[in-house]
């Protein structure tokens, strides 16, 4: 009797101690599973944009990216419009949103009454989660007629006769152009890029900034001399999270940039970008060559944004990770 | 002196320039709010809700179809994203912790939360659409899903990390097994941040529009069969907004606003519902 009442729930833990040790397992490959379905996302999307654009890069191989060429009749087809359209409407936001985003990360961290920190913040964060499609239709029957009827015959006035510059501004105002698309994606830009400046700027050591603002610096200076290059990596970290976002956006360009196989080399005339061409094109397109180029193009922007956002995500880990020196 | 008054005026031009800065960005904000509730209030009524998309042409019409195929198709975006999302999460935050594997897996999270949403599209379509035989409400949901999933995994495992580490020591000290202690303490005491996450993702998606043009496409009529293709509000919001027609036209402005009021609400729910946790 007593030697059973011993043994007996020795045997019951050794049994549910099996149990536990089954059921952690199970959960372990489990989770490990789902992990797994990330990464296999990842993988699954460049393989099968690979394998559905093998036909356009068997024709036309390489020289795919810098044919300026797009025309379904003759069954032609180059990346290099819409490279040329992406890239340039993206440069022209970074070149609007950096010195804003500056510009509100620096009052936000440094100027800003404490009472509305809070607010302001969740304001420009907000602003983050409007759809695209939201600043789309806005860029399309607000902006780009103010813009056409307003600023772009001035623009054109003031700059279209300086050399070089002045060609940029030619053409009819028409509202609707690459330089649109381009101030379209800033506004959309604007909120990450200040977010990241912001969250980077509030790394830096109050010690380090009172001791500066110590020896007599004024805001400026401090920021200018001592937050900045504090928080360099940082900066340009969230500087290249704008550019991956800007780089990929469908909706808000679709609506404004015009949807123009053609590079004219004025920012007032209509352009398209990689994913306007998608958007555009892709639903209609032809079995063959045509859908094949969709896919290459699709690869091209793909591997573009991965290596812009790996590059930021690498530069902002390295920024804020300065914190703990 | 004279260095002391440059010194001045260099800081009051750039705080000033700083100032203007944050202005036009809140002026951006209200400007686009603006618009949308005076020409979105304008397109709501009854049959805004009650009726179908209208054909080409025709007078009237609402957007019954799209706004149940977009509740539709985010639902069960919802109920594939978060079971999926969540687990990763767990993995991350209590298995792999500082492995490679879960290095590489939080590295490509990161990127898949900004990667171009048209080419999860066309992955989708590739996947789904051109082998199973055409458009579908299903494979938006896996379109989107796809977009949320990085969402979920990321706030997830943030909020797991937070947890203290003598609470799973506490667990793990009288007995539990580890996936007792994953879910039963350390999850449940993160639930705020897991659904605030969650909430994120739903928001997320609800404006998306590139990733369905070609998987969900969209149905001029009333459908709730997920294998066809199937109405949505982003959709019909492109499609209507690019089209010659007037009521089309203001129709879109509708649905934007029921977009934007519908992620707006979420944003500021979520971080109500976050801030509560904070405070306990």
């Amino acid at each position: 009797m007593h030697e059973a009442a011993e043994v007996a729930p020795v045997d019951l833990h050794a049994a549910k101690i099996r149990v536990f040790k089954l059921q952690d397992m199970i959960f372990h490959k489990v989770t490990l599973l789902f992990a797994l379905v990330v990464l296999a996302g990842l993988a699954g999307i460049l393989v099968s944009l690979a394998v559905e654009a093998m036909p356009t890069l068997r024709t036309f191989g390489l020289s795919f990216l810098w044919r300026n060429v797009w025309s379904v009749p003759d069954d032609e087809y180059g990346a290099l419009i819409a490279i040329y359209g992406t890239l340039v409407s993206s440069f022209i936001a970074l070149l609007i949103a950096v010195p804003v985003s500056f510009g509100i990360a620096l009052f936000l961290t440094e100027t800003c009454p404490a009472w509305l920190k809070r607010p302001l913040g969740t304001a420009i964060e907000l602003l983050a989660g409007v759809p695209s499609i939201i600043y789309g239709i806005w860029g399309l029957f607000i902006f780009a007629p103010l813009f056409a009827e307003h600023v772009q015959p001035h623009l054109q006035k003031v700059l279209g006769d300086v050399p070089v510059i002045g060609a940029w501004f030619a053409g009819p105002p028409i509202g609707i152009g690459i330089l649109t698309a381009g101030i379209v994606l800033s506004l959309m830009v604007i909120p990450f890029v200040a977010s990241v400046m912001r969250d980077v700027f509030e790394t830096v050591p109050p010690v380090l900034k009172e001791s500066v603002y110590g020896v007599g610096c004024t805001t400026w200076e401090v920021v200018w001399n001592i937050v900045l290059p504090y928080t360099r990596v940082g900066v340009i970290g969230g500087i290249m999270l704008g550019l991956g976002r800007a780089l990929g956006e469908t909706m808000a360009v679709t609506f404004v940039i015009g949807n123009a196989n053609r590079i004219t080399g004025s920012l007032f005339s209509p352009g398209n970008s990689i994913a306007s061409v998608l958007a555009n094109e892709f639903g209609e397109a032809d079995p063959g060559l045509h859908i094949a180029s969709l896919f290459a193009l699709g690869l091209v922007l793909f591997v573009i944004t991965f290596i812009v956002l790996a590059a930021s995500r690498w530069l902002i880990a390295r920024g804020t990770a300065r914190q703990g020196r | 002196m004279q260095l002391y008054t440059r010194r001045v005026l260099i800081n009051r031009l750039g705080i000033g320039l700083s100032m203007v800065a944050m202005a036009f960005g809140l002026m951006a904000l209200m400007w686009i709010l603006w618009t949308l509730f005076s020409k979105g209030f304008a397109a709501l009524s009854w049959e805004f809700f009650s009726q179908d998309t209208p054909a080409p042409g025709s007078e009237g019409g609402g957007l019954r179809n799209a706004i149940v195929g977009s509740m539709m198709i985010i639902g069960v975006t919802t109920l594939v994203s978060t079971p999926i999302g969540i687990l990763a999460g767990i993995y991350l935050a209590e298995f792999g912790r500082t492995s490679k594997f879960a290095a590489v897996t939080r590295f490509v999270t990161d990127i898949m939360l900004s990667a171009p949403s048209i080419v999860i599209g066309l992955f989708v379509y590739a996947l789904m659409v051109a082998t199973l035989g055409g458009f579908s409400g299903w494979a938006g949901s896996v379109a989107l899903s796809l977009i949320a999933i990085p969402v979920v995994v990321r706030t997830t495992e943030n909020m797991l990390r937070l947890v203290p580490a003598t609470l799973r020591e506490a667990a793990f000290a009288v007995g539990a097994p580890h996936w007792k202690v994953s879910i039963s303490i350390t999850l449940r005491a993160v639930k705020a941040g897991v659904v605030t996450g969650v909430l994120l993702a739903i928001a997320r998606v609800t404006g998306e529009t590139a990733p369905l043009l070609f998987t969900a496409l969209n149905n001029q009529f009333f459908s709730t069969d997920m294998s066809q293709p199937m109405g949505n509000l982003p959709v019909v919001i492109y499609q209507f907004a690019m089209s010659p027609y007037d009521n089309w036209i203001s129709l879109a402005w509708g649905g934007a606003l029921l977009i934007a009021l519908l992620v707006l609400a979420i944003n500021i729910g979520a971080r109500i519902l976050f801030r509560q946790k904070d405070k306990l």
